[in-house]
């Protein structure tokens, strides 16, 4: 069977075709993204590329599916009560169903939050608050205030149940958007986002494709299933189902990705586990790590210090650096912007990977030494899939990659011990994730003839 | 839940977990909607919780002789976080030594508790004063 699919993003247009009866990849394209303008420009350039190569017209295809993140990704703006747990529970559940979080809200929202809001222009707002039974003055005010705002955009409440239909009324009689369903933490410590990640999923699909006007494109190239982040959170999940634990690190210039597969549960004896539980399906989203867009915050968070192990002359890095942020499409053209890209990427992947494993505190007690570990421990975890253009095209990239493993400087980090590292060399993971919903065994030979088989792939063992 | 939601745990470094499961049995037996977080538990912890169930009241249970450091300042940290209403009860054993009950009771009640109990307490008391204390009779 022929299948082709697509990926709209926000700079670029991409097209993979595939011959599922070989499972090979038959032709791939990418043109740069005119979602501004009319989406089907960049995608008729696109179909040009992939008939010169392959012959075939898109009618062609049996099989057509897309993903997008165009127009700055599925935006979401999260609202919780206490910071660490229902906020953290709302923010948790975005970034599982492929979200960008603009912010966090925690508490009451004040006159000058709701200004904050209405000028991020989210797709989407969560509010969360309250265990079910538990409180209700929070939930209630912010679904008033949110209620009020200039926004027309679709809300999902997921808090104390018992309010439920107080904030459907508010809602409705301001005429909003709104959209009930279970409780993203209905109990103290206890998660629960899917739900809320159906319910993100289903307005994706219904609300957010006509209003970035990509549905224009979908009597072309098919239809579009979900956002391109979770197509590729889904790649590693078919993985992982047959290769055990997993993490993803996707490089970017905007943003750098995490993704884990994996209980993240305690290792050794005597650590007790505090805070919300994590997801067996985690992704964080670090947006102030990138290696264009966001590369001065990059340079911010790595800290002159740390770049003079790297460089003689910081000052003139500095200005490079610069210069990278405002020319967002700047290809490495010599052996010095490869370095500086490995650098770069190498602190992006390492400061990203940190910030989303789990991480141990030592606690002197009476009782003797007590271990309080907080999010996932992954140090067993074997395997690493590796992806972003930032990546994938640096001669370094060994280097880069030794970001994502555990160091006895920080003895305390729990990032992976021993992995094996495999290149998305082809960028397929978004087809791979796509393809998987309709047939993963398909999807998992994909993964295992083009990231498992190439030559790139490294196993570092002490 | 609602007006029965009740947050109970274990204070400090403290690892004691069976009277804090005896508690809990006994407590949701009685009709509480008990949120335990467990041993091992900062201020902070029973505070979020407290929040988030909208409980009304807090019982801390402390074994290991340290419970008056571990309690410093939680009083403070319930105005600041808007519960300035909770009822605050400890129980257990609650000075190392315990020579002079009284001398201890008053201590933990300048520290903000409601109520104090001494070790060998039964449930049975708990409850009856939590119902009590809370317009449940």
């Amino acid at each position: 069977m022929l299948s082709i699919f697509f990926d709209i993003g926000s700079t670029f247009t991409k097209a993979v075709a595939i011959d599922l009866n070989r499972d090979e990849i038959i032709g791939k394209a990418k043109s740069p993204s005119t979602v501004n303008e009319d989406v089907r420009i960049g995608i008729k350039k696109v179909l040009d590329d992939i008939y010169a190569q392959t012959g075939l017209k898109i009618d062609d295809f049996e099989l057509k599916k897309a993903s997008s993140s165009a127009a700055g990704g599925l935006k979401i703006v999260a609202v919780g009560l206490v910071p660490d747990l229902t906020a953290e529970a709302a923010k948790k559940a975005a970034l599982g169903a492929g979200g960008k979080v603009l912010k966090t809200y925690s508490f009451e929202l004040t006159e000058s939050d709701i200004q904050e809001i209405e000028s991020l222009k989210p797709d989407i707002i969560i509010l969360a608050g309250g265990t079910d039974g538990g409180n209700r003055y929070y939930p209630l005010v912010n679904a008033k205030r949110l209620a009020k705002t200039s926004l027309s955009v679709p809300v999902i409440f997921a808090g104390n149940k018992d309010i439920r239909d107080e904030v459907k009324k508010i809602f409705e009689e301001e005429k909003k958007e709104i959209h009930i369903t279970e409780n993203v933490m209905p109990e103290y410590n206890v998660l629960n986002i899917k739900p809320v990640q159906e319910i993100i999923r289903e307005i994706f699909l219904k609300r957010i494709i006509y209003a970035k006007g990509l549905d224009k494109a979908q009597s072309i190239i098919g239809q579009f299933v979900m956002p391109t982040p979770l197509a590729v959170l889904k790649s590693l999940e078919v993985f992982a189902k047959k290769y055990g634990e997993s993490i993803l690190i996707d490089i970017g210039g905007a943003t750098t990705d995490v993704c884990s597969v994996s209980e993240g549960s305690p290792k050794k004896p005597g650590v007790v586990l505090k805070g919300l539980p994590e997801p067996f399906v985690k992704r964080t989203v670090e947006g102030d790590l990138g290696v264009r867009v966001s590369a001065l915050f990059l340079l911010e968070s790595i800290g002159k210090n740390s770049l003079e192990k790297f460089f003689n002359n910081v000052d003139h890095i500095e200005e490079k650096i610069k210069f990278l942020s405002e020319n967002t499409s700047y290809l490495p053209q010599n052996d010095e912007d490869l370095y500086l890209d490995y650098v770069l990427s190498y602190f992006a992947a390492k400061i990203a990977v940190e910030r989303h494993v789990g991480f141990l505190e030592v606690i002197y007690s009476p009782l003797g030494v007590i271990y309080f570990q907080h999010g996932k421990d992954l140090t067993e975890v074997k395997n690493v899939l590796a992806t972003g253009g930032p990546l994938i095209n640096n001669p370094y990239r060994k280097e880069i990659l030794k970001a994502c493993i555990y160091s006895k400087e920080d003895p305390f980090i729990l990032k992976p011990k021993e992995p094996s590292f495999y290149l998305d060399k082809e960028y397929i993971l978004y087809a791979v994730g796509l393809l998987s919903e309709f047939m993963e065994d398909r999807a998992l030979n994909l993964l295992e003839r083009y990231l498992l088989g190439v030559e790139a792939n490294y196993e570092y063992k002490k | 839940m609602g007006n029965k939601t009740i947050v109970l745990g274990v204070i400090g470094a403290d690892v004691h977990a069976v009277g804090l499961r005896v508690l809990d049995y006994a407590l949701s037996s009685a009709g509480f909607d008990v949120v335990n977080i467990g041993v091992l538990s900062s201020q902070e912890d029973f505070i979020k919780a407290a929040i988030e169930s909208g409980a009304k009241a807090i019982l801390v249970s402390s074994l290991y002789g340290h419970a008056e450091l571990d309690c410093r300042g939680f009083k403070e940290k319930l105005i600041e976080a808007g519960l300035d209403d909770i009822l605050l009860y400890i129980g257990g054993n609650l000075g190392i030594g315990q020579k002079n009950w009284e001398e201890v009771e008053k201590r933990f009640k300048e520290l903000g508790f409601h109520r104090v109990y001494p070790p060998k307490t039964m449930p049975d008391e708990v409850i009856r004063d939590l119902k009590k204390d809370l317009g449940l009779e």
